[in-house]
């Protein structure tokens, strides 16, 4: 128990030093870019900056699926004359219910939808179910297969899209990672007021191009007729204006997008390019419809609806709408990033100012000297030389601590610098384990070498089973917990190991070579 | 002071009758923790909007806060808050907005506040908003009770393995009433009870399991070693063994929280305080509670082996 091999002391001091080399790149600067120059980060609360959840919202992903199974029907069934009463999306139960006037066509109706069902996954699940009545009703549902993979899909999907916008405003070092099924958390480091972010973030920019219905807009006011729909216009005449619903070219064509200024008007435009499928299809658009409006509708929103005059075969574009020089600038960057495939929606919000930061860095930082001084007077004062070795050891604690949170890039909260302290006070419980052990065995009238044998190895029983219980709990703690709880529960649980560590070796050791050193009659316990 | 010790806590061989006191202990605790309970439905919980939901900015403006011109300028904005108060200094000002029905309109809220003081209160600045959804607060919530109910099944789970089932029980019964305690402790002091409190309350979980493992570690020891010793007595013997140890490590987790309490800042002094009220706790109840239950549950079953004097020293004693 208390010999120790001139391997095993290497080994126990080796760590130690390790540890002070590894928790250097907390205090010095980067000597070389080459070198692995890993710091313990701070969190948001202590830096300042603004945390983002954000929900994206799942039952527009399934409505917009939904929604273009209800186009893809009606042009499945139009070839064979197949007539229906009703033909409706039901999102809530995830359907689309379809109603046939004749129920006698409800196979032909049947093998003409068959081509709508696609492949779902790897696995080739069928993302549809299809059942059938014989009164001539039949419901699409998709399967749970397939409204998983939407949703993870989409969550994917508009991470990227966020990534790509928030790049776009130049905030240094953002991170976006996905938390849950549905929630995408974006920390952006330096932020103080998020709001043209989470102006950028709240639209999904989703850009398509329609021909105007000139028939129906004409009639606006009435319900307009199948196939059309009536959008807000948002250039300087304002008012509603009948739009096909069938697009056209959609934004995701688009392969570039650039605030400009036009140069016979002097306003404010976004110039556009397409790539080779939209700069076809805008072609052809364009060739066919002559003398014909062209509705650019962002987010249904009509942003203008100029008249074609020539076919654009070029395949780039500009689109004028009263902007400023801010407002096309921000379009640029939403069609360049490209479009969210469901709206986002901030569902918590933390934003911290850099100065609130730094006030609760010198607040930890003054409560930890000051906790740390105190615990190492107490220990001096009540346990006197084997009281020392505790604090050395609580030392190389600390340093253990910082060193193996920078190795994991583990991230300092406020309440995780309350962790760090927290573990000062419970790291020394094991050496206070120990001495009051050794103090025991010896009044008990053992000698002093059998006294320490008896002392450590019957204390560590104790140490082992009463720490194991605490990091326990505090594995849950960072299961459970979210944000800077998480960080809490990391330094206690790093906290717990290094402790097990410093009291069981190297205090031993201390003591060992002591021991062998002084050859006392009595310990000083 | 360097070599030898100065003081001690307690004197050794302390022979204090602890199990004397067993019912007066567990009627003062059955006490205190009905009346948490009581305080836990009336006046209740002060939850912050981590819990409840809603918006918290943070204001500081030039010099001391005037009161009366932030409210005024909210009110001109029309929006209805539910307090305006100093927060730490003089100078620093919390604003609470209720939860908003949408998720939309509490990011309009925000900025309505942002506007309203930066255009009428002059050095205003906002150094910190905290907005939290409806949705996202039940969820913290849910996720708070899982952590805290999850852990101390850990703990009944892994004490029935190291121990005996009667120590497992005597532990987790005792940790729910320092709970039950600590929360009548946040809704006395009005504290707000918030994501870092839950935290708080597993740390004190962790530090009271602790402190009665310490305890029960030495009385499975002396149950092998006096196998004749009435199991009282030998609680009583564990307890005075193990004194100077508790008082140790509480003092020392105390000391190391004081600083924290007194100069951590206001949004982390609160945690220190229930930090500090659940060390005095969770160290009396291991002497007052977790011992008597252990006495109460143990008393036939884990001496069953001293009706047979003069029975061989191994077999029947508690597995280790």
């Amino acid at each position: 128990m208390m010999y120790f091999s001139r391997l095993k002391a290497a080994a126990i001091l080796g760590v130690c030093l390790l540890g002070l080399l590894v928790s250097l790149p907390n205090v010095l600067p980067s000597p070389a870019s080459w070198m692995p120059w890993r710091a313990v980060h701070l969190g948001l609360d202590l830096k300042g900056g603004s945390y983002l959840l954000m929900e994206v919202d799942m039952k527009a992903v399934i409505k917009e699926r939904l929604d273009g199974l209800v186009d893809g029907i009606r042009q499945a069934l139009r070839p064979g004359a197949i007539f229906y009463q009703t033909l409706e999306a039901q999102p809530d139960q995830n359907r689309v219910v379809l109603r046939l006037r004749d129920p006698g066509k409800i196979d032909a109706a049947l093998a003409a939808l068959k081509p709508l069902v696609q492949q779902e996954g790897s696995n080739g699940t069928p993302d549809l179910e299809i059942a059938n009545t014989l009164d001539g009703t039949i419901t699409l549902t998709l399967s749970p297969v397939a409204l998983h993979a939407r949703a993870s899909a989409a969550v994917q999907q508009s991470i990227e899209i966020v990534r790509r916008r928030i790049d776009e405003t130049g905030v240094v070092d953002p991170q976006i990672t996905q938390q849950g099924d549905s929630r995408i958390v974006v920390q952006l480091p330096g932020i103080e007021d998020p709001n043209r972010i989470k102006q950028l973030l709240g639209k999904t920019a989703h850009m398509t191009f329609r021909l105007v219905d000139e028939a129906a807009n004409a009639k606006s006011g009435t319900a307009p007729p199948p196939g059309v729909e009536f959008l807000q216009l948002e250039d300087e005449r304002g008012g509603k204006i009948a739009v096909r619903k069938r697009v056209d070219v959609d934004g995701a064509d688009l392969t570039d997008a650039r605030a400009g200024t036009d140069s016979q008007t002097g306003q404010w435009v976004v110039n556009f390019k397409f790539n080779s499928n939209g700069a076809r299809r805008f072609a052809d658009i364009t060739r066919a419809n002559v003398g014909h409006r062209f509705a650019i509708v962002l987010d249904d929103k009509v942003i203008s609806a100029p008249v074609i005059r020539e076919p654009i075969t070029g395949g780039s574009g500009q689109i004028s709408g009263g902007f400023t020089a801010n407002t096309a600038n921000d379009l640029a960057v939403l069609l360049r990033a490209g479009a969210l495939p469901a709206p986002l929606t901030v569902v918590e919000e933390r934003t911290i100012g850099p100065e609130l930061g730094a006030d609760s860095i010198r607040a930890g930082a003054i409560s930890l000297l000051a906790g740390f001084l105190l615990v190492i007077a107490f220990m001096g004062f009540f346990y006197g030389l084997f009281g020392w070795f505790a604090n050395l050891c609580l030392v190389v604690n600390l340093v253990l601590m910082l060193a193996l949170m920078s190795l994991l890039e583990a991230t300092l909260t406020l309440p995780g610098m309350a962790g760090i302290l927290l573990t000062l006070g419970m790291a020394v419980d094991a050496n206070i384990l120990i001495n009051e052990r050794i103090r025991e065995e010896q009044r008990r009238g053992r000698p002093p070498l059998a006294a320490l044998e008896h002392g450590f190895q019957r204390a560590y029983a104790t140490i082992f089973d009463s720490n194991a219980a605490t990091f326990l709990s505090h594995v849950m703690l960072f299961v459970f917990g979210s944000g800077p709880v998480k960080g809490f529960a990391v330094t206690i649980t790093i906290g717990i190991a290094t402790s097990m560590f410093t009291a069981w070796m190297l205090t031993r050791l201390l003591v060992s070579r002591w021991y062998l050193a002084v050859r006392p009659r009595l310990l000083p316990v | 002071m360097f070599i030898k010790p100065r003081m001690r806590l307690a004197p050794d061989d302390t022979k204090f009758r602890f199990m004397n006191g067993r019912i007066a202990g567990l009627v003062v605790s059955a006490i205190l923790s009905t009346a948490s309970v009581v305080l836990f439905f009336t006046p209740g919980l002060n939850l912050g909007i981590d819990f409840s939901g809603g918006i918290v900015m943070e204001v500081r403006t030039d010099g001391p806060a005037d009161f009366a011109k932030i409210r005024g300028a909210l009110a001109e904005e029309h929006i209805p808050d539910q307090g305006v108060q100093r927060f730490g200094d003089a100078s620093t000002v919390l604003i609470r907005l209720p939860t908003q029905p949408t998720e939309a309109g509490t990011q309009v809220a925000v900025s309505k506040v942002r506007s309203a003081l930066e255009s009428s209160v002059q050095g205003a600045k906002i150094v910190r908003v905290d907005a939290v959804g409806a949705s996202v607060s039940s969820e913290l919530f849910r996720n708070g009770l899982y952590a805290l109910g999850i852990s101390l099944l850990m703990i009944l789970a892994y004490i029935w393995f190291r121990f005996e089932w009667q120590f497992a029980i005597g532990a987790v019964a005792t940790l729910i009433l320092d709970v039950t305690k600590a929360i009548g402790f946040l809704a006395l002091t009005r504290i707000e009870f918030d994501l870092v409190m839950v935290a708080a309350i597993l740390t004190i979980l962790g530090y009271s399991t602790n402190d009665k493992v310490v305890v029960y570690d030495r009385v499975r020891e002396n149950l092998r070693k006096y196998k004749t010793m009435p199991l009282r007595d030998l609680i009583d013997l564990s307890i005075n063994e193990t004194l100077n140890r508790t008082l140790g490590t509480s003092m020392t987790v105390f000391l190391a929280s004081l600083p924290l309490a007194l100069f951590g800042g206001a949004s982390i002094s609160g945690f220190a305080w229930v930090m500090l009220f659940g060390i005095v706790v969770g160290t009396s109840s291991s002497i007052f509670i977790a011992a008597p239950i252990l006495l109460f549950l143990g008393e036939k079953r884990l001496r069953r082996d001293t009706v047979a004097i003069g029975a061989p020293e191994t077999g029947t004693a508690p597995r280790f």
